[in-house]
């Protein structure tokens, strides 16, 4: 800091010195000298000795350094005056320090305490050869220059300590690679030891001796059975645990699930359901109340022994779930996020998630159970499937329970006594809505994720209209003959003017009816743009395969 | 048949040792075993290895400071302050000083802060002379042995040249009073004029407590690779960079600031602590020294340091094994550290968590209070145990003087 405080008094002086010979040679101060001293950017800071001599205030040495005015020599006219008249002794030393700073202000850097140093201390040359090898043994890398300086740095001041001492004290570069960005193959190395590391750790700290998770997933063949399996899948693949996945598909074993499940490494057992999937939600709810019973008979068969699950394709889960279920005993709850209809654009206050799921008191223990309000949504309900209205979830999800697979067994150790035999329940026309009608008494479940503080699953449903085509497994064989461009892309060959007028054509169609089917299958977006431009292409694809069939 | 039970009796004994090393081997699978130059002396207990005399000093040197300025018992300096509360209730402090072998002066030469908080350390050293002074006139165990079986305590910047700006550190150099004492310091670096020989080098004080409230479930899964939190450029004091940390932070900000893998900024996160909790690798470059409390963070948090500071001296070198437990990198290769970083072989870094796992490593970078056996006290008491017996010369004649009393600067020799 105190050269930056000379150089403002340098300035200052100059300034000063300027002034008084321009006042006595009637001449302007000359050009060249004001554009060199504004090379030099300074920081402002309070001249504190000045203000002992002739009370210069601050203002006058801030302006000194923007910019020079003629109106305000005044001041250091005086002062020169007063230097001017005292013995010339006096006058040695400021006039060496205007000498240097003026050569300073011409050369361009900060001459005046380096030079002495150099000049007249004895400074060991191996320290400052020792410095420049410092620096020249990385030719690659550059060192980035501090500005205002240009080119590279003069050697520091040699240290006092001993010519043994590898590390100088003084101003070093600051190191910089040609190309300061990440290398792939670092970054991959690097995700494989974050990987190592956490695998690492789940084995330290993570669940020790882990059970085998049954998940039972009911499902369908239907246009969005790929979407929801698929990311289930994918769900199902990184839990680290061994698994069994039971898939229950209403309507038979078909070739479209088959083929989703055989591209999981998973062991998997699927199992047909002979009757087919209703339309309507609430019949629709009870049938997978049934597929999964079934399942759950299948278990007790061939005594699979684990955790069961209850993931339904269109939810989301959290890996952390599958840790979580391992510390259940019999049954346990956990808290569901409900993911309903999302909020139009316009409505506000943003209400928080409704969540069904165990309800405890302050100690900890199950007293009752959060579930979903209805209210709000009693006229909205959706009534059958793809009608674009909100999907209602049931009082009590399945999803939300996890039981122990040997409470199901016939004969099983420790079994507890409050489960009813499988055997007794759902004949006679019962409705099973949820695995408390498995149980006698309600009451012994375990609530589970911090006694239902931690969300770990979301319920979702989306679906397509029950009649909506989608191509055999999703591939299109053979591809479409007709290839419309699209109205953003530059199609070279096409004329401008034709396709976009075709397209125009086509929109106005659809927007006067605005068919059910392209709102439900795209219940999910809320932008406008998208939809026109789906609906477009839904409109075409809708219109092939009608052809197709005729 | 005496034969018979020469085998059944080896067979036995040999049992009994297999079940007792398959109990260590299920111990180092989880953590290891901390041993450095100096043998597994983490964990020794230095009651009954030596008897330490605190002198009794005017307040003015150590309550009425603290009085004045009750933020020194927070900050990084604190050592000093603690180490004199626990020396006052620890088995080892004796009331006779015939028996003892080492004298405490206490006298809080860091405590004299600004404003801001930092402290300034342009009185403290004619604190330490006159404490000296003091010392020295009313017993007689200064002048027999000059100072050589006192140890003072100098927590500051740079240990006992009492300056915060190393040209003029250096310039000083170490206190002449203070030139035949043992210097318990947090300032390290080899070939440097304030590291004198047989110092004993201690962590910077962490507040404990903090710590502890900080902590997540260890299987939290660690997603950061390297992680780092603080100034790269000294913009107040070394406004055009190359000053401040050798240049080697500012390096670090440069070639590393559009890396995914580095998580690196000034900000100041209210989940400092748990971000170190899931990161890697944790990055200890110099400052304006090369010691920082991040050593001491890291290290609690399970995170590799990962020291940029050519020629430190770590904490308490001769028992805690530093080579096998953080990254050394020098200033030089900063440009290169992703490549550094990334090359480690993953048993290695998994051995360096366990051993970051350990207890007892944790324990000795700590001042909790009240002092529990391992903490950073224990470790300075047995580092000072480890120093005993004195040599014979350390016992000046009668008549013999060593220390030159009106050497230093003129400024030191005004009295306090």
């Amino acid at each position: 800091m105190l050269t930056t405080h000379k150089s403002s008094s340098c300035q200052f002086l100059a300034r000063a010195t300027t002034a008084f010979l321009s006042s006595f040679l009637h001449s302007a101060p000359p050009v060249p000298l004001r554009l060199a001293l504004r090379q030099n950017p300074i920081p402002l800071i309070a001249i504190h000795e000045w203000r002992a001599d002739g009370g210069v205030d601050r203002r006058e040495a801030e302006r000194g350094g923007r910019a020079m005015k003629q109106t305000a020599p005044q001041q250091p006219n005086r002062q020169a005056y007063t230097a001017f008249r005292s013995s010339p002794g006096v006058l040695f030393w400021p006039t060496v320090h205007v000498l240097c700073c003026l050569l300073s202000a011409a050369a361009g850097f900060r001459f005046s305490r380096l030079l002495f140093l150099l000049l007249f201390s004895p400074s060991p040359p191996s320290s400052s050869s020792l410095h420049h090898r410092h620096l020249l043994r990385q030719p690659p890398p550059a060192v980035l220059p501090s500005p205002p300086q240009p080119h590279i740095h003069l050697p520091p001041p040699p240290p006092a300590a001993a010519a043994s001492n590898r590390v100088v004290v003084g101003r070093h570069g600051i190191r910089v690679r040609p190309w300061p960005h990440p290398n792939a193959a670092e970054v991959a190395r690097a995700h494989e030891i974050l990987a190592r590391v956490q695998q690492e750790q789940r084995r330290r700290y993570g669940v020790k001796d882990p059970r085998p998770v049954l998940v039972v997933t009911p499902t369908y063949a239907r246009t969005f059975q790929a979407l929801h399996l698929t990311g289930l899948l994918h769900s199902l693949m990184l839990v680290p645990h061994p698994l069994t996945w039971l898939v229950v598909e209403a309507g038979g074993v078909s070739n479209e699930t088959a083929a989703l499940l055989a591209r999981s490494r998973l062991p998997v057992v699927h199992l047909p359901f002979h009757e087919q999937m209703p339309v309507r939600w609430h019949d629709r709810h009870r049938l997978e109340a049934r597929m999964r019973l079934h399942a759950l008979r299948v278990i007790r068969e061939k005594q699979l022994d684990g955790i069961i699950v209850f993931a339904d394709e269109s939810n989301v889960h959290r890996l952390e779930l599958f840790d979580e279920v391992q510390k259940v005993e019999w049954i346990g709850a956990l808290s569901v996020g409900i993911l309903t209809h999302s909020q139009r654009e316009g409505e506000k206050g943003q209400s928080p998630l409704p969540i069904q799921g165990p309800a405890c008191n302050a100690s900890g223990h199950l007293i009752g159970w959060h579930t979903f309000n209805n209210l709000p949504y009693a006229k909205k309900a959706a009534a059958f499937v793809g009608d674009g209205a909100t999907v209602l979830p049931m009082k009590l999800e399945w999803a939300g329970f996890v039981m122990n697979s040997r409470l199901l067994w016939r004969e099983a150790e420790e079994k507890p006594g409050w489960v009813r035999d499988l055997d007794e329940v759902g004949i006679n026309g019962e409705e099973i809505e949820s695995p408390l009608d498995l149980l006698t008494d309600a009451s012994s479940v375990e609530p589970l994720g911090n006694c239902g503080k931690k969300v770990l699953l979301w319920w979702l449903r989306a679906e397509a209209r029950f009649d909506s085509r989608f191509p055999a497994r999703w591939v299109l064989d053979p591809p479409l003959e007709i290839i419309v461009p699209a109205k953003r892309t530059p199609w070279p060959e096409a004329p401008p003017d034709l396709p976009f007028q075709v397209i125009a054509d086509d929109e106005d169609h659809v927007e006067v009816h605005p068919s059910k089917k392209t709102r439900s299958s795209r219940s999910k977006r809320s932008t406008r743009k998208k939809k026109k431009r789906e609906a477009h292409v839904d409109a075409q694809v809708s219109d092939l395969f009608n052809r197709q069939e005729k | 048949m005496g034969s018979g039970i020469w085998v059944l009796t080896l067979l036995i004994l040999h049992s009994v040792f297999e079940g007792i090393a398959g109990q260590e081997q299920e111990l180092n699978h989880r953590t290891e075993r901390i041993s450095g130059s100096a043998g597994d002396v983490l964990e020794d207990d230095p009651v009954g290895r030596l008897k330490v005399f605190v002198y009794e000093l005017p307040s003015k040197y150590n309550k009425k400071i603290l009085q004045k300025d009750p933020r020194c018992l927070n900050h990084m300096f604190a050592a000093e302050i603690y180490m004199h509360w626990f020396l006052l209730s620890s088995p080892v402090r004796t009331f006779n000083p015939e028996e003892a072998d080492w004298f405490y002066t206490p006298v809080y030469t860091t405590c004299d802060l600004t404003p801001s908080g930092l402290p300034l350390p342009f009185k403290s050293p004619r604190m330490m002379r006159s404490a000296i002074e003091l010392i020295s006139t009313n017993w007689p165990y200064w002048n027999r042995t000059e100072g050589a079986d006192h140890f003072f305590v100098v927590p500051h910047d740079f240990g006992a040249c009492f300056h915060y700006q190393e040209e003029k550190a250096i310039e000083r150099g170490i206190l002449h009073m203070l030139k035949r004492a043992t210097l318990v310091q947090t300032f390290g670096q080899r070939n440097h004029v304030c590291l004198k020989d047989g110092s004993i080098i201690i962590p910077p004080y962490a507040p404990p407590q903090k710590m502890q409230t900080h902590l997540i479930p260890p299987d939290t899964p660690r997603s950061i690779f390297v992680y780092f939190r603080g100034l790269f450029y000294d913009v107040g004091n070394d406004p055009e960079g190359g000053y401040y940390a050798r240049g080697a932070r500012a390096s670090v900000w440069e070639n590393f600031k559009n890396n995914p893998l580095f998580d690196i900024s000034t900000d100041h996160p209210t989940t400092y602590y748990e971000d170190m909790q899931r990161a890697v690798f944790c990055l200890c470059p110099l400052g304006w020294a090369p010691w920082s409390p991040r050593l001491v963070e890291a290290v609690v948090f399970g995170c590799i340091p990962v020291v940029i500071a050519d020629d430190i001296v770590l904490p308490f070198a001769d028992a805690i094994p530093w080579e096998e437990i953080g990254v050394f990198v020098a200033e030089e290769d900063v440009p290169k550290l992703d490549t550094i970083l990334t090359s480690i072989p993953i048993e290695v870094i998994l051995r360096k968590q366990r051993l970051l796992a350990n207890p007892s490593m944790k324990q000795a970078m700590l001042f909790p209070q009240p002092a529990q056996p391992g903490d950073a006290f224990h470790q300075i008491l047995n580092g000072l145990a480890r120093k005993l017996p004195h040599d014979k010369n350390v016992y000046l004649k009668p008549g013999q003087k060593i220390l030159n009393w009106t050497a230093g600067p003129v400024g030191d020799l005004k009295p306090w």
